[in-house]
């Protein structure tokens, strides 16, 4: 038995700011001091705090290292491990207060959070199912399987409100009763998790899946059990190595335990569960296109009804939910519906786990109980903006959604208020933007990736994306006119009435919210020919102050145009025709005597 | 696995390890000084066997920690024991076999044994 624990975070983020090589060297030190035997070394699941990479987290004392370099080890082995003393200058900032060392709970990005789909995320092993199976795991699929009837699983879930975490917040208990009795007499019915996260910038399943993918098993065992099915699929894409490899993992070790195969706790119920890989395209997150691919077939959409629930997996009805939504199955079963739905609003009961990306100070992943404020969100748990610059908006759902602005900072996150100002809940992605960003640039670049991503198969999207996009662009080149905003406007109408799926009926969506929360910044590029924000770089020019220039030839000389024209000791002046904005001149310049306008 | 009995021995048997893994304000903290008085008089067999004593006799509610010098080098090794509401007991001049007795006679029975705490008159001399 060990009498201190240090907990290595090694989700993706922090295994790509070196968590590994810190791991090896706590293991090295302790041997060198004898303490092998005494202290546990443990490789988990995500901690939430991406930005402050290599993470390490030494129990009993709960003292929480961020940013801990190879370097470092031996000094934390020596003094905390074998001394026990903390080494404080090592500590995440904000457990370090002039009254001594803080508990991490009481941190500012810790503090108003609530987790349930990442319990365990940062607490366990996930490659060792005893660790799991030590905190309640499969407890719930037991319970359920020997003790429960169908019908009782799918009231319970029914009764908790859960809904779809994946972006559309369908009632996950209506699935369940649908995919159960819509087709009576199937001969076989499926299992299928959406693992397949496509938004820019989010990774909230990813983390589940790397930091406690048994909880995922589990879940859908019991989905299994509800509906009647005895096998699932995982679709989850190659893009996620360490995921695919811990939850491979994880479904050999139930197998092992006789908790995935058949006769589960000598129930008689059968369940097994197999992995399939997807190439990365976003349009297989859509569950008809998803389950195309899961079949061999191109990943494209079909249209819909009839709904998976009927005919899914080769035509047989099936259950397909997203991994977040999973997450919270076991904890539903174990702790019942009315816990469940005593966290959150009205209609959307319990938590929600967001990637906040962008221009936050805590980059990372954070869960927090449904109608939490946006602002809670952004300045109380992510720390507000780097740089002391204003927060302009939150982008939500990702190229499906849209952007909630300043004023609507107080917004209570859950589905029907994103809805209702023109953004989604999406999967999770919360992307923070301030005074910096362009809105019409942003919503390019969402145009410019659903462009890549749409399969092809209907016109509305393939060639209506791809006629906004050139407008949008044209509008950042300076090549738009007015008449422009409203043709964009009715071409977003157009693409979101016709398009066959979801991709196409919401990647008008940036562009729509930005046109609503930020008409005038369109109307400022097709009028004045000006970004405010100084990203559309054909809008901006490079200006010489003549009373600020000293003639020292220094910006004519670095200028890869020669577009600066002037003598030696004389003012010197830039050609707009030949300048490419580079900014290579403002750089050089000494007196700073070249400006932006 | 068949059965939820099966499950529930497993749960048990990690239950010492994963149980450490939270903040744990209500337990009881067991803190051996650890600096290079208490490792020089001895300390480190001391909290190994505390550690390991509290784990075989399966007390939870008890966390066996380290820290820095205390201060009285010269009755290392030091224990302290910091009970939610109670006064902090401390233990001098320990050794593998008073620290034996203490976890069985205080952290498992709840008695203090006074005659290797230390009081006034130790610190008078």
């Amino acid at each position: 038995m060990f009498r201190s624990h240090v907990l290595v975070c090694a989700g993706t983020g922090c295994v790509s700011s070196g968590c590994n090589a810190v791991a090896d060297a706590v293991k090295e030190q302790l041997k060198k001091n004898g303490l092998e035997k005494e202290v546990g070394v443990t490789l988990t699941g995500c901690f939430g705090l991406c930005a402050l990479g290599p993470i390490i987290v030494i129990y009993p004392e709960g003292s929480f290292y961020s940013e801990v370099k190879e370097s470092d080890v031996a000094e934390i082995v020596s003094e905390h491990l074998l001394k026990g003393r903390v080494v404080e200058r090592l500590l995440y900032h904000e457990t370090v207060s002039d009254e001594g060392v803080k508990s991490l709970n009481d941190t500012g990005f810790y503090k108003k959070q609530l987790r349930v789909a990442l319990r365990n995320c940062g607490v366990i092993n996930p490659e060792e199912i005893d660790e799991y199976i030590a905190v309640d795991g499969y407890q719930a699929l037991g319970q359920v399987v020997t003790e429960m009837k169908p019908e009782e699983v799918i009231k319970v879930i029914i009764d908790s409100g859960l809904r779809g975490r994946g972006g559309g917040g369908f009632p996950t208990g209506r699935k369940w009763d649908l995919a159960r009795r819509l087709v009576p007499d199937a001969k076989q019915k499926y299992v299928c998790c959406n693992a397949d996260e496509g938004d820019p910038g989010a990774f909230m399943d990813r983390s589940v899946l790397e930091g406690d993918p048994h909880a995922l098993v589990e879940a859908m065992a019991i989905a299994g059990y509800a509906v009647g099915a005895d096998r699932g699929f995982v679709y989850v894409r190659a893009e996620y190595p360490i995921a695919v490899k811990r939850l491979q993992i994880a479904i050999e070790q139930a197998r092992d335990y006789g908790l995935l195969g058949k006769n589960i706790f000598d129930s008689g119920f059968n369940f097994d569960l197999e992995i399939r890989l997807g190439a990365g395209a976003f349009v297989c997150g859509e569950e008809t296109a998803l389950m195309a691919s899961i079949e061999g077939e191109r990943g494209e959409p079909r249209p819909r009804p009839p709904f998976p629930a009927e005919k899914g997996l080769w035509g047989m009805p099936t259950v397909l939910n997203n991994v977040e939504t999973y997450a919270n199955i076991p904890q539903i079963i174990l702790r019942g519906a009315e816990w469940f739905s005593s966290m959150g609003t009205e209609n959307s009961k319990g938590t929600k786990v967001f990637a906040l990306g962008g221009k936050i100070k805590n980059t990372g992943l954070v869960e927090v109980p449904m109608g939490t404020t946006l602002r809670e969100v952004v300045f109380e748990i992510g720390g507000g903006i780097p740089g002391g610059k204003k927060f302009k908006a939150a982008q939500t759902g990702g190229p499906s959604g849209g952007c909630i602005p300043v004023e609507h900072l107080d917004i209570e996150i859950d589905y029907d208020n994103l809805i209702k100002i023109g953004s989604m809940m999406g999967s999770g992605g919360l992307i923070v933007m301030d005074e910096d960003n362009c809105m019409v640039d942003i919503a390019k670049f969402f145009l410019e990736f659903t462009v890549d991503e749409s399969c092809g198969k209907c016109v509305p999207c393939r060639v209506g994306t791809k006629r906004l996009y050139e407008m949008l662009d044209n509008i950042t080149k300076g090549k738009g006119s007015p008449s422009d905003i409203d043709e964009m406007e009715k071409l977003c109408h157009y693409i979101k009435d016709n398009s066959l799926c979801g991709l196409g009926q919401t990647a008008p969506n940036p562009v729509l919210s930005n046109l609503n929360f930020f008409r005038q910044e369109f109307i400022e590029h097709v009028t004045e020919k000006k970004c405010s924000a100084k990203i559309c770089k054909e809008l901006l020019q490079y200006v010489i102050i003549p009373e600020k220039c000293i003639g020292c030839t220094l910006c004519a000389r670095v200028c890869p145009t020669n577009a600066i024209e002037g003598k030696l000791k004389e003012k010197h002046v830039i050609n707009q025709e030949k300048c490419i904005k580079c900014g290579a001149c403002v750089d050089k310049c000494k007196p700073g005597a070249i400006v932006q306008i | 696995m068949k059965s939820l009995a099966e499950l529930k021995a497993i749960k048990e048997k990690m239950k010492g390890q994963v149980d450490m893994r939270a903040e744990n304000e209500g337990n009881i903290r067991v803190v051996v000084g650890m600096a290079t008085c208490g490792i020089a008089a001895g300390a480190r067999p001391v909290l190994q066997k505390m550690a390991a004593l509290v784990n075989e006799k399966n007390l939870t509610g008890v966390t066996v920690t380290q820290t820095g010098c205390i201060g009285l080098c010269r009755y290392e090794p030091i224990v302290e024991v910091h009970e939610p509401g109670k006064e902090k007991v401390t233990y001098i001049n320990m050794d593998e076999n008073k620290a034996a007795e203490v976890v069985e006679k205080h952290l498992a029975g709840g008695n203090p044994i006074t005659e290797y705490t230390i009081n006034e008159s130790d610190l008078v001399k």
